[in-house]
């Protein structure tokens, strides 16, 4: 059996089996982490199938949910959204590795939701049919608000209502313009949507396209974050537990991106390049504010959440350079930042184990008392800078490259939020990490614990690898992303909304774009 | 009708749950002063008995679909439907009351009598296609509804309940009549059909601004009983101060049956001017949204609450009543389906956990709930995501089937407005999750006994049928979509 449905049904299943499960604590969490790593090596069974089928969806289920209205329950796997699922299996069991200790009231309930999550976020990222895509969208909010609102820090009710509302107030746009897309197009299944606008059968008016792109896009952009509805970002990661800021860091804010790429790009193409300069300009602005903010940042959690606003606005940019560097990079990109975000949050979760403080201030030559975990901090901190041989340098120089493919301009001011990404970590790393050695430090820090390494030293591999072995994951990303980049062009000559032309003079091309 | 008139047996089958919950009433209440104190639950389970086999009676009557009683009855599957609605709700209503009367020793068949008097008029209401059998319908329903608001009548708020209920009541359903009136005199007849040909001939439909006045007087009486604005300033009063049990009831029943009349008479007899009431309905459609959802916003007393929170989803009804089409029509069945459910398990938990005198009625008594007792929280949470249309739950199919239908009659306006309203509702809704889920315990959750097995019944059928509705809605969706065809 397809199995696509085995990772969406055993996190489920293992949701009500935690929650039912008579026993202890103990109890919950074994049997979270099994169920989590059956579906992480599960899911490791994706990757021939989609080496093998290329451009096209492998590991598909097509089978009638609902019969007037349309629905159907159709997933399938491409070069796009396997390595997503693949972070989202593999953040799982780490999440309950690093919850281990730290969660220590209500524990079943957090396994319990923890796995639903699961559920939810590979659903978002294999759905083909644009309802089951909304409902899955909806449903991995709700563990990720109880998570917020339970287990998170002192305002933590102030952030998971945020987190709630403003993914909701986006989303409902969104359910609007999939009916709406629905009235005209008589389905929702992706690959027939795309079909019927490749043929002709589905003509958007400009208007038309406009306003859905925007519906979609306010949505994607809310769960990005991109400038300015970023606002409820800070509030949620602060006050999340670590494993809910890591699953909604690393898996969460894809969720956006990943739609951008698989829904507005290719579903409204006109629309898309048209509103390219003004979303690149908030891409930017958000690479640069976000970078800025960090830099002043005196609480740990908030200045990598801010960091997370200048990354994903690398994304955002690569997306919309609709060249195939840009976008490969933009992908990429998103797994990097996954991967290294992730550990940052994970790390941030063990400091705070520790000392019971995100405050910078509040520590100081960590790496006398813990050298391990100063040295693993080191590692994760250059990974996000962008060194070279790390992962984010890998995205985040195919995001530029497309970028001056485009626009120069648009590579310099975004270059600008790599150098002040070294800045707030290096500072960060500086004060927490060197120097002189508190007292409270020295008697509360101690270094890795085994478990604490179990949780870490996945993503640290990840990092020298994805830096280094790049070819492990570009062929599929690339064959899905140039797929992805063809259909934009689609009835691109519909491009007549812009202002007309200027009269060619002879020997001088109008921007290739 | 010449003064022998005997009425042929089909036509009896076609009323058989009316008689069957009739006789139910009554022999609760001859038995009742037969019967010791301690005694009287029984007629509860009596009138239960008498719900269920009414249910069946209602499949019965659907065999043998038709016109009876020379058409002012008529069942078809838009009766069908709503007459199992409301007798579901009754049921359920019934299994909320049973602990609630006993606590507050008011235990008596007079109070299961009403209840399934009221029934009985819904389902009238539900299969009259003749303006004064649609009258005497609701007059049934809201009598006994109107008794039942302020049945503790040692409470001072169950009396002011009763009594501003029956005051507005009686004044609205005197629009509705002069409204019949005007009709009446405009058409020569009060029959649905024979009006709406009428007014769809050309040649013979009178002038439309009398036909105006006439649907607008009509339009006062229904929208005051769905509570849509601006005719809903009765709710919040009314729900809060009568006995939580009733408002269970009143919320999802009548308000039910109302839609249904109101569904019937506007699709049929003034579908032809449907130009005319569009734009009033559209009007009231988006106030009702509106003014629901704000006042929600700021309400500490949950009967309150879910009193503006049903105005809200009255709201969402009109929507696709403005739509005025058949996927409308359809559209609305299957939400009131989905809110009857949602609803009542929602005020099933505030009965239970209100207590004697209903001393617990405030969100923030439900402080850690989900401590004390997570499934009853747990149940909770799922009404209460299932009314902000969360998916998998019959409320969000509910919306998404109503915005459907409302975009495609290209209402973009009140389509947008109207999801933008349900993110607004997520607010309040969810601030009963977080005091029930992120604060430590209050008094109020520490002190609360398990619900008894008859609440039990009730809160899980309900929380069932939400979900069952939110993953295959099919079940319900095929027979609405099928009996949205009203006969003409």
């Amino acid at each position: 059996m397809n199995p696509v449905n085995w990772i969406l049904a055993l996190p489920a299943a293992g949701f009500l089996a935690v929650l039912l499960w008579p026993g202890r604590a103990e109890t919950a969490r074994a049997l979270a982490l099994a169920v989590s790593l059956v579906v992480f090596v599960l899911s490791l069974g994706l990757i021939p199938g989609v080496w093998g089928a290329g451009a096209s969806w492998s590991h598909v289920t097509d089978l009638p949910w609902i019969e007037s209205p349309a629905i159907r329950y159709h997933v399938a796997v491409d070069g796009l959204s396997l390595w997503l699922v693949l972070l989202t299996t593999l953040l799982t069991p780490i999440c309950v590795l690093i919850s281990w200790r730290y969660i220590d009231r209500r524990v079943k309930e957090f396994y319990a939701l923890l796995l639903l999550l699961e559920t939810g976020l590979v659903g978002v990222f294999v759905a083909l049919d644009l309802f089951l895509f909304y409902v899955f969208w909806e449903v991995s909010l709700v563990p990720m608000y109880f998570l917020i609102g339970v287990w998170g820090h002192e305002r933590r009710i102030y952030a998971a209502v945020k987190f709630f509302l403003f993914t909701m107030a986006g989303s409902v746009l969104m359910l609007g313009g999939i009916i709406y897309l629905y009235n005209r197009s008589g389905t929702f299944d992706y690959s027939i949507l795309l079909e019927q606008i490749n043929s002709g059968a589905l003509m958007l008016t400009p208007l038309e396209q406009r306003l859905l792109f925007l519906a979609f896009f306010i949505s994607f952009a809310i769960k990005v974050p991109l400038f300015p509805l970023h606002t409820w970002l800070p509030d949620a990661h602060v006050e999340a537990p670590s494993a809910g800021s890591v699953m909604l860091a690393s898996v969460m804010l894809k969720m956006g991106t990943y739609g951008l790429v698989r829904y507005s790009l290719p579903l409204f193409p006109n629309a898309a390049r048209q509103s390219a300069d003004w979303i690149v300009t908030l891409a930017i602005i958000g690479i640069i504010y976000g970078a800025l903010v960090s830099m002043v940042q005196p609480n740990m959690k908030k200045l990598v959440a801010y960091s997370s606003v200048s990354h994903l606005g690398f994304v955002v940019l690569g997306i919309f350079t609709f060249t195939q560097l840009g976008l490969d990079g933009a992908v990429y990109q998103m797994l990097n930042h996954g991967v290294s975000t992730g550990a940052l949050f994970i790390l941030v979760g063990y400091l705070y184990e520790r000392r019971h403080s995100l405050e910078t201030a509040a520590y100081g030559g960590i790496a006398t008392p813990a050298p391990w975990l100063a040295t693993v901090f080191l590692i994760t901190s250059l990974a996000s800078v962008g060194l070279p041989m790390l992962n984010n340098f890998v995205g985040e120089f195919l995001v530029l490259q497309g970028a001056a493919q485009v626009n120069f301009r648009w590579t310099v001011l975004a270059a600008t939020g790599v150098v002040l990404s070294a800045c707030y970590m290096l500072w960060l790393y500086q004060k927490a990490f060197l120097g002189a050695t508190p007292e409270p430090v020295r008697e509360h820090v101690y270094d890795l614990r085994p478990r604490e390494w179990a949780g870490i030293l996945p993503l640290i591999v990840l990092m020298v690898w994805m830096g280094t072995l790049t070819r492990t994951f570009f062929p599929p990303i690339s064959a899905a992303s140039a797929q992805i980049l063809e259909q934009t062009k689609v009835n691109a000559e519909f491009l007549v909304s812009r202002p007309a032309a200027p009269p060619l003079v002879a020997g001088v091309m109008p921007d290739a774009r | 009708m010449p003064a022998s008139y005997i009425p042929p047996w089909e036509d009896l089958l076609r009323v058989l749950p009316e008689i069957v919950l009739t006789v139910g009433g009554t022999i609760a209440m001859v038995l009742e002063p037969l019967l010791r104190p301690e005694k009287k639950r029984r007629l509860g389970w009596l009138a239960l008995a008498a719900l269920l086999v009414a249910l069946w009676a209602t499949a019965v009557a659907h065999v043998f679909a038709g016109p009876a009683f020379r058409a002012m009855i008529i069942v078809d599957g838009f009766a069908t439907f709503f007459r199992a609605l409301v007798i579901v709700v009754g049921a359920l209503a019934v299994l909320c009351s049973l602990n609630y009367l006993e606590r507050e020793r008011a235990d008596s068949g007079e109070y299961y009598a009403l209840v399934l008097f009221s029934v009985v008029g819904q389902c009238l209401m539900a299969a009259s296609n003749e303006l004064i059998m649609i009258f005497i319908g609701l007059e049934i329903s809201s009598i006994s509804t109107y008794v039942l608001a302020g049945y503790l009548r040692d409470d001072v708020r169950n009396n002011e309940s009763a009594i501003k209920y029956f005051l507005l009541g009686s004044f609205a359903t005197a629009f509705l009549l002069y409204g019949i009136a005007w009709i009446y005199g405009l058409t020569g007849s009060t029959d649905l059909s024979e009006i709406r040909r009428v007014l769809a001939n050309p040649e013979l439909a009178p002038a439309g601004a009398l036909v105006g006045v006439s649907a607008a007087l009509m339009f006062v009486g229904f929208a005051f009983k769905v509570s849509a604005a601006p005719f809903q300033i009765w709710t919040p009063d009314v729900y809060q101060g009568a006995p939580a049990p009733v408002t269970a009831f009143m919320s999802a029943g009548p308000k039910a049956a109302a839609f249904a009349i109101f569904l019937r008479v506007y699709m049929t007899a003034f579908e032809p001017v449907a130009s005319r009431w569009e734009p009033v309905v559209w009007l009231s459609a988006l106030a009702t949204m509106l003014v629901g959802n704000f006042a929600a916003l700021v309400q500490n007393n949950l009967k309150r609450l879910l009193a503006y929170s049903s105005i809200a989803h009255a709201g969402y009804v009109m929507v696709a009543v403005t739509a005025h089409s058949e996927i409308g029509t359809a559209a609305a069945m299957f939400y009131l389906v989905a809110y009857a459910f949602m609803n009542v398990g929602a005020f099933a938990v505030v009965t239970h956990f209100a207590r004697e005198r209903e001393r617990y009625v405030n969100v923030d008594d439900l402080a850690g709930l989900a401590q004390r007792q997570p499934v009853t929280a747990a149940l909770f949470a799922l009404f209460l995501l299932s009314l902000i249309g969360i998916p998998l739950t019959g409320g969000f199919f509910g919306k998404f089937y109503i915005f459907k239908a409302a975009l495609e009659a290209n209402l973009y306006w009140l389509t947008g407005i109207g999801l933008l309203n349900s993110a607004l509702a997520a607010y309040y809704y969810l601030r009963i999750i977080v005091v029930m889920y992120f604060h430590e315990p209050g008094e109020a959750a520490a002190t609360l006994a398990p619900p008894a097995p008859a609440l039990k019944v009730a809160l899980w059928s309900s929380a069932v049928a939400t979900l069952v509705l939110g993953v295959f809605p099919s079940l319900v969706l095929d027979f609405a979509g099928k009996s949205a065809t009203l006969a003409r």
